[in-house]
């Protein structure tokens, strides 16, 4: 893998996963803002947290990409399949785990048992995310599926 | 007392410039639409008690109330006096300034509601059954304790914040409280619909109401009218701007949809969208009380958000420029005090209305010439389009200013303003503030159109000008020949017409009807900017100063203990009727004030 090829293929999976959750944010089936979410991590300003969340969000998507080409070479196997496997994978561990932790570690999001505080105010997801819609599940499972099946594909 | 739906004058609103509510004098609140003016109701009680949903807080037992908003704001106090107590609930929507955003999260769309025990001691009880979707959609309170009362809206979420406990049931959340001296409770109602929430933080429910009152008493402060009528031009101005739609620079007639222009009647429409016609007034009545911010961004709003159908103007658009929605009944719902179908989107969005081009162009026209600043290339083309629209088709017959469902006819008033518009275009010709005006097609045109309202719309029998040309029907649209500048209002035609035209519509004191069915029985109330057209008229020369300060000052008192004014007035009984609070009539108002104050200092029109 070539360092272009890293960048290109990396920020275009992460576009492609953000593109969908943001149509299915538009299209009011979840209120899962990524973007909003980790851009709310580094600042209270909503609409430079959109930006920011943003930009964060593709250099977490670069980061993924380097475990994923990672696992490719391990098991000496790609494949858009196995990226789609890979991809599942990450969601359910982010379902399961990071949407749990995230009020912890969040700083400005609250958590269910002590509600909202000064500098703690945004909703928390709760389990599998469902507090942001009954459907934010399926959003993330696809996303990342998507995320993964483009790495798989291409990136090489 | 259990709560019933009072009359229309019975409300007050308050709003964030982006949706509105409707709070009665018992503190119930019986209309709401979020995110935005147009959406779907999630209180609608004030159309169906039952299955379209409120959020009522008030003592249990007997009780009297007053209310008021604090000075120079639209933060609604009312304030109950029972046997043993004295108790004021605070409405508002909060806003603060810009600072503030940048350094704080805030929820995106909230109502706070703050009870507070003055003295004694109280039992309040609390009904809170939001039905969201006009109560089309299903309701499930789930209590989530710290994360408040959460309801899904189908399209996103809304959360009730508070530190009381609340029963749910059958669909609704219910609590009796106690209340002592001292005691401070807000409630705070948020809905989110493209981000996770951003909950409210109870605590800090005083601070926001502190911030919400700078914030619109800053606003307030741009008023520069000092005449005598300043509590009325004041409270008038605040309720334009909760009507305003900040992002795009759109007003919206009214934030309510199907309240009777007559108790039980069927004229029911949906006024939640942007009218054409209200536009050079509107504009007038901005810069002439100093909110030229505002006047820009409706003006920029007319010219660019109407880019989709120039140069055809449509009736009404939303507040991003789109279409109107598609009338349809929702029959689920009994209507105010029965008064059905209740009608959502307006049939009138695809209307022919050729006034609407007269309306466009002297709104833009007015703003460049109060601005003194020549208008850039693209608006002057947009301009100079729209007057060779009215000059291919002034002739035309259309559904005119009242948006008549019958078959088009030939109206007076459509044809004045496409003289109004090929008037301006021409004067800003000549002030160099527009270029590229075919100024000859454009003079001879106006030429003609004048010529044709001079014979065929005026009747030599009965000494007036009529609605249509050929027929004997008057119209208080008639008034506008004066207000427009085709005739002075002291000429011997607008004196005979302004004459006739009360004789006719009057409906008691200064009240007018807008025009009579062919019956001559009135089919609605009188229409509140009509009589405030009437004063305009006096005031430019049509009558004395003290004939028109005496109808204004009288035509004020049909506004309610607000100062808020619906679309229409029963004759009878003075209750307010149609949509309400009526950005039109206010606008009526400002103008009006505006043209006596200039009489009196003698300044001529207002602009």
């Amino acid at each position: 893998m070539t360092l272009l090829n890293w960048l290109f293929w990396g920020v275009l999976a992460t576009l492609a996963q953000t593109l969908f959750e943001a149509a299915m944010v538009g299209l009011r089936l979840t209120r899962m803002s990524l973007p909003f979410m980790l851009g709310t991590m580094w600042t209270s300003n909503r609409s430079r947290a959109t930006i920011i969340g943003f930009a964060n969000h593709i250099v977490n998507g670069l980061l993924f990409t380097l475990i994923y080409v990672a696992a490719f070479h391990f098991w000496r196997e790609h494949g858009w399949w196995l990226g789609g496997l890979l991809g599942l994978a990450q969601a359910a561990f982010v379902l399961l785990v990071v949407m749990k932790i995230l009020p912890e570690i969040h700083p400005r999001m609250a958590s269910e048992h002590s509600g909202p505080m000064a500098m703690r105010q945004l909703e928390p997801p709760g389990f599998l995310a469902l507090n942001y819609g009954p459907r934010t599940p399926i959003s993330i499972l696809i996303s990342h599926i998507i995320f993964g099946m483009v790495i798989g594909a291409f990136c090489l | 007392m259990d709560h019933v739906i009072p009359s229309i004058g019975d409300y007050g609103i308050i709003g964030d410039c982006q949706s509105a509510a409707l709070i009665s004098c018992d503190g119930a609140l019986d209309w709401l639409c979020w995110p935005r003016f147009d959406s779907p109701a999630i209180f609608a009680g004030i159309l169906d008690l039952e299955r379209g949903g409120n959020w009522e807080i008030s003592p249990t037992g007997d009780y009297q109330s007053t209310r008021r908003y604090l000075p120079n704001t639209n933060v609604l106090e009312t304030r109950f006096q029972t046997a043993g107590a004295i108790v004021t609930l605070t409405d508002f929507m909060p806003l603060a300034d810009q600072e503030y955003f940048r350094q704080h999260l805030a929820p995106d769309h909230s109502i706070v509601r703050l009870l507070r025990c003055e003295t004694g001691n109280a039992n309040i009880k609390i009904r809170f059954a939001p039905r969201p979707n006009f109560g089309m959609s299903a309701v499930k309170i789930i209590d989530r304790a710290k994360l408040g009362l959460r309801i899904s809206t189908g399209h996103g979420m809304l959360s009730l914040h508070t530190a009381i406990r609340f029963e749910v049931t059958d669909g609704a959340a219910h609590a009796i409280i106690s209340i002592k001296s001292g005691d401070d409770i807000p409630l705070v109602l948020t809905y989110s619909e493209a981000s996770p929430e951003v909950m409210p933080l109870l605590g800090d429910a005083v601070n926001a109401l502190t911030r919400t009152i700078k914030w619109w008493q800053n606003w307030s402060a741009a008023n520069r009218y000092t005449g005598p009528y300043r509590e009325a031009i004041a409270r008038s101005v605040l309720t334009l701007k909760l009507l305003e739609f900040p992002m795009s620079g759109a007003f919206v007639a009214a934030p309510t949809m199907s309240l009777p222009e007559r108790l039980e009647g069927t004229k029911n429409w949906d006024y939640r969208y942007c009218w054409l016609r209200d536009a050079s007034l509107t504009i007038e009545a901005l810069c002439g009380t100093g909110f030229l911010p505002e006047a820009e961004a409706f003006a920029e709003w007319l010219l660019h958000a109407t880019q989709q159908t120039q140069p055809k103007l449509m009736v009404m658009y939303d507040v991003y420029g789109n279409l109107a929605k598609r009338e349809r009944k929702l029959p689920h719902l009994t209507g105010f005090r029965g008064s059905s179908p209740v009608n959502l989107g307006n049939a009138a969005r695809n209307q022919s209305q050729l006034d609407t081009y007269g309306e466009v162009i002297s709104a833009a026209a007015k703003l460049l010439r109060h601005k003194g600043i020549a208008a850039d290339r693209k608006t002057s083309k947009v301009l100079v389009g729209f007057g060779q629209f009215v000059c291919d088709h002034w002739a035309e017959a259309d559904a005119g200013i009242w948006e008549s469902r019958g078959e088009p006819t030939v109206h007076t008033h459509s044809r004045l303003l496409c003289w109004v518009a090929l008037n301006a275009l021409i004067d800003l010709h000549d002030r160099q503030l527009i270029r590229n005006v075919p100024v000859e097609l454009f003079k001879r045109t106006r030429a003609e159109i004048r010529r044709c309202i001079e014979k065929d719309s005026w009747d030599d029998t009965i000494s007036t000008y009529v609605s249509e040309p050929g027929t004997r029907k008057l119209d208080a649209t008639l008034l506008r020949f004066a207000i427009d500048g085709f005739h002075d209002a002291d000429s011997t035609r607008m004196r005979q017409t302004t004459s006739r035209v009360c004789q006719t519509l009057g409906a008691g004191g200064p009240l007018l009807y807008r025009n009579l069915p062919d019956d001559g029985k009135p089919a609605e109330g009188a229409f509140g900017i009509c009589g405030f057209w009437r004063v305009h008229v006096i005031a430019m020369g049509g009558g004395s100063l003290a004939e028109a300060e005496a109808a204004f000052e009288e035509l004020v008192k049909t506004g309610n203990d607000l100062g808020l004014f619906g679309e229409e007035t029963d004759p009878e009984s003075r209750a307010i009727l149609g949509n309400f609070p009526q950005a039109f009539t206010h606008v009526g108002l400002i103008t009006a004030a505006i043209a006596i104050e200039n009489r009196r200092h003698g300044n001529g029109d207002a602009e």
